[in-house]
């Protein structure tokens, strides 16, 4: 599908991300520069009154933003908004959606978010998809 | 409790020199599992619209801001409340872009973890004909236990 044939109320097709594990978190510290203990040290998170180490929000919002990453010839992110709702934990189960909401000439407004295996949403928000004219 | 931050509302860092470096880009998408040649790929960029490669909406989390003078933040038990980015146009890889970061807003209210403090960081890149590449806005929830510490 490409996104010109996109209605309301369609969705992008579904990914579920791999069960997170630890030497992902470490990866994603180590590349986005973000090296707060919580997300790779079990004691420190445990410190922190966490019952384990958690995923980097930014690493959960990172991947959900590649649900578009195929259409970069149609256009590209121009707003990305989320909110961060749920922890993500090792061993969770994660999947991305994205639902259009609204379509106008040139922007595609979509909701989107990010599901743990319990059905809640870890994080929320909108991406607003700018389409080139050409 | 004392407004932590209010007095630090409009201060902004210092603009720092920043580039879409090729293997911290490619780096970065493997971390979130994005690993498409239009962002790793020098052919796929070429032939692309951008004539070269491109960097995934959240790679600005990489870029240094700079330092804003009196914003002493612990390094632990922040909690990310809301992130925004607004882009005029992809970033592209090898290009430099200028970043800074200015404190938006604080703000105190009474939730779930008693009174907690909401600080708002906007953090901005320019290319280098200093036109706007990308703006973001950080959300950041600070705990009454930690400010606690953190006032003298």
């Amino acid at each position: 599908m490409t996104l010109q044939e996109i209605q309301v109320g369609d969705s992008l097709e579904d990914i579920q991300l791999e069960p997170v594990d630890r030497i992902t978190l470490i990866k994603y510290a180590g590349a986005s520069g973000d090296f707060n203990p919580i997300h790779t040290i079990d004691e420190e998170a445990k410190k922190a009154g966490l019952p384990g180490i958690i995923a980097h929000g930014m690493w959960t919002m990172g991947n959900l933003s590649k649900l578009f990453t195929p259409y970069y010839e149609e256009g590209f992110i121009q707003d990305y908004q989320i909110r961060f709702r749920g922890m993500v934990f090792l061993n969770d189960q994660i999947t991305l959606k994205a639902e259009l909401k609204e379509k106008a000439a040139n922007q595609l407004s979509f909701l989107v978010k990010a599901v743990n295996q319990k059905g809640e949403d870890v994080i929320k928000g909108e991406v607003v998809y700018k389409k080139y004219e050409d | 409790m004392e407004e932590l931050f209010k007095h630090l509302i409009g201060k902004q860092s210092a603009k720092v020199k920043n580039s879409v470096e090729r293997g911290a880009v490619k780096k970065f998408a493997e971390s979130i599992g994005d690993i498409h040649p239009i962002y790793l790929d020098e052919e796929t960029g070429r032939n692309s619209r951008y004539k070269g490669n491109i960097a995934p909406p959240t790679f600005p989390r990489v870029f240094d801001y700079g330092t804003i003078e009196d914003l002493n933040l612990p390094n632990k038990g922040l909690i990310h409340g809301e992130q925004t980015f607004h882009y005029e146009r992809p970033l592209l890889v090898g290009e430099d872009i200028y970043c800074y970061s200015e404190v938006k807003n604080y703000f105190e209210k009474k939730g779930t973890m008693g009174e907690m403090g909401f600080l708002v960081l906007e953090s901005c890149g320019e290319d280098t004909s200093g036109q706007i590449v990308f703006s973001s806005k950080s959300t950041v929830i600070i705990s009454e236990a930690v400010r606690k510490v953190l006032v003298p």
